[in-house]
């Protein structure tokens, strides 16, 4: 769906972006991640086809977005870090002039717009003036906006950027959702959000992108494979001489102990739960939890990120 | 082409659905009113060609600086806003986002053009005016407007914010206007420059007493198309930038 080579921009004598390379398949959900200033904002604006490169070739479903821009939009749905608003008009009226403007025809626009607004759960702010709605409810109506024309490609700029935890859930639900529809590129900060929503992660520092892969597959290139995290009742020297047999499960050590109960981190991927479950349990230990590690991905990302002096930028 | 006139009505709606539009309205009318009756009406008497002359000449001054408050929001706000993206990443070329702005900001200023209708009119009561010498005049006004408003247009494209836009726009026409004054204490070849860019000593005035002159129909024009050419020119420029 996306294929891009060399990009490279400029603003001035800064380089934003850098020689990135990757490409994007059909129906993917992918997160694009990294901290603030990395170039998450610049590349989406010229894969949305607002921003022109300094170098480098970009398609979209097969067309040069510097040879025929014009024909890339029509395929694209772009939702900026600020969604492009304009509050005076009432969501379904502004819903409609986007529409159209992306080329539905008129008298098509006004289907396409009921059907983004049940997408995105606007219907009943229909009538409402953008100016008067909630932060949660701008986003979701700049969502809209961006999928009323029916992408092929979604490109969402931090979509849960300012939202309370109530609309962040609302925000991952919309975006679910949304998926097998539409090739979704999600750019985020919020290592939760993309864990949860992405099929696929692209790390993004210092204008070049560092890591792309699966969840798994980072943490496995980076060493350590993962995490598990086992709650047993018992003493948790049993548990971890239990768990010790499951080959693929490295160090392991407690994290709390007490009420009879042992919380455990074992380093290992995910997928040896089941092994490590079936162990314990054959040992006679009492399971109470099994899951993958909760701050995996905050840990892949912190090495990523990681600059030569030790910290995250 | 479908694109500029969905940009221009949602524009010429925003316009009219905002407080400015009206005090933008309110003000020229009663600026317009309060000079037509104090110079144009009152003092000594006069023929009536000469009161409507005189009401075209305030109503020039009134409609160029309408047409910087009404342009410097066009491109400006939006980009303030965050909401030119929505035009810019939308399968629309930016000589259509353009049109599409100066085409609103144009009714917008025809509109408010029209509804001095009723003071020319009063001249009807004690007087008598040919049609032509309005059609001439108000077909002035609405060809400075246009000018002023491209150049407005051009100012809203390369500021970042509104009050620089009406800043650069305003610079510029006063600038164009000024040229008369300099052709009067220069020479030729550079006299012929300065009167030939005078935007309203020179090719106002003919409108002004009901006559067309095709050479000031033409300038008005270029002027404007040369302003939204340049306005399309800096939106470009700015998708590199």
């Amino acid at each position: 769906m996306i294929e891009v080579k060399g990009l490279t921009k400029y603003y001035g004598e800064r380089a934003a972006i850098h020689d990135l390379n990757f490409s994007i398949d059909r129906g993917e959900v992918i997160g694009f991640l990294g901290l603030n200033g990395a170039g998450k904002t610049t590349t989406l604006k010229i894969l949305g086809c607002v921003l022109l490169p300094t170098a480098g070739e970009v398609t979209v479903d097969g067309i040069d977005i510097a040879r025929d821009p014009h024909e890339v939009r029509r395929r694209i749905g772009f939702l900026p870090d600020t969604p492009p608003l304009y509050g005076e008009m009432t969501v379904g009226r502004y819903l409609r002039f986007a529409a159209e403007l992306r080329g539905v025809p008129a008298a098509e626009a006004e289907r396409a717009v009921t059907e983004a607004e049940e997408k995105t759960a606007t219907r009943e702010v229909h009538d409402q003036p953008i100016t008067s709605l909630s932060h949660g409810y701008r986003q979701r109506v700049g969502v809209a906006q961006a999928l009323v024309h029916k992408p092929k490609l979604l490109i969402l700029d931090e979509p849960t950027s300012g939202l309370d935890p109530v609309q962040i859930v609302e925000m991952r639900a919309t975006v679910k959702a949304l998926r097998g529809e539409h090739t979704i590129l999600l750019s985020s900060h919020i290592l939760s959000e993309i864990s949860q929503t992405c099929d696929r992660l692209l790390v993004i520092q210092n204008g070049e992108i560092v890591a792309q892969g699966s969840e798994q597959e980072l943490a496995t290139k980076l060493g350590g494979g993962g995490t598990i995290e086992v709650e047993v009742v018992g003493p948790s020297a049993r548990a971890i001489e239990a768990a010790r047999t499951v080959p693929g499960v490295g160090a392991c050590s407690v994290v709390r102990e007490s009420d009879g109960t042992a919380l455990l981190s074992l380093q290992g991927a995910p997928d040896l739960r089941p092994k490590v479950a079936r162990a314990l349990v054959n040992n006679g230990i009492d399971l109470l939890r099994i899951d993958r590690g909760a701050a995996r991905l905050e840990s892949i990302f912190l090495r990523l990120t990681k600059t030569p002096d030790g910290g995250a930028q | 082409m479908r694109a500029t006139l969905l940009i221009a009505r949602r524009e010429l709606a925003a316009y009219l659905r905002s407080m400015t539009g009206y005090v933008i309205a309110a003000a020229v009318l009663i600026v317009d009113g309060l000079l037509f009756n104090a110079f144009a009406l009152g003092g000594t008497e006069k023929l009536s060609a000469e009161v409507l002359s005189l009401f075209f000449y305030f109503s020039s001054g009134t409609t160029i600086i309408a047409s910087v408050f009404i342009s410097m929001r066009l491109l400006a706000e939006e980009r303030q806003t965050g909401t030119l993206v929505l035009l810019t990443s939308s399968p629309v070329q930016d000589w259509e986002i353009v049109l599409g702005k100066f085409l609103s900001a144009f009714v917008f200023l025809a509109l408010i053009t029209l509804a001095s209708v009723y003071m020319p009119a009063l001249i009807f009561v004690n007087g008598k005016i040919s049609l032509g010498h309005l059609a001439a005049g108000y077909l002035g006004l609405l060809l400075l407007g246009s000018a002023a408003l491209a150049l407005g247009t051009f100012g809203s494209a390369i500021a970042r914010t509104q009050v620089l836009a009406a800043i650069f726009s305003g610079c510029i026409i006063v600038a164009l206007i000024v040229c008369w004054l300099l052709a009067k204490v220069t020479e030729r070849p550079l006299n012929d420059v300065f009167v030939a860019l005078a935007l309203h000593g020179k090719h106002f005035p003919p409108f002004q007493s009901g006559t067309v002159h095709l050479r000031d129909v033409v300038y008005y024009l270029m002027v404007t198309y040369v302003a939204l050419f340049s306005a399309t020119r800096v939106m470009e420029s700015r998708r590199w930038k």
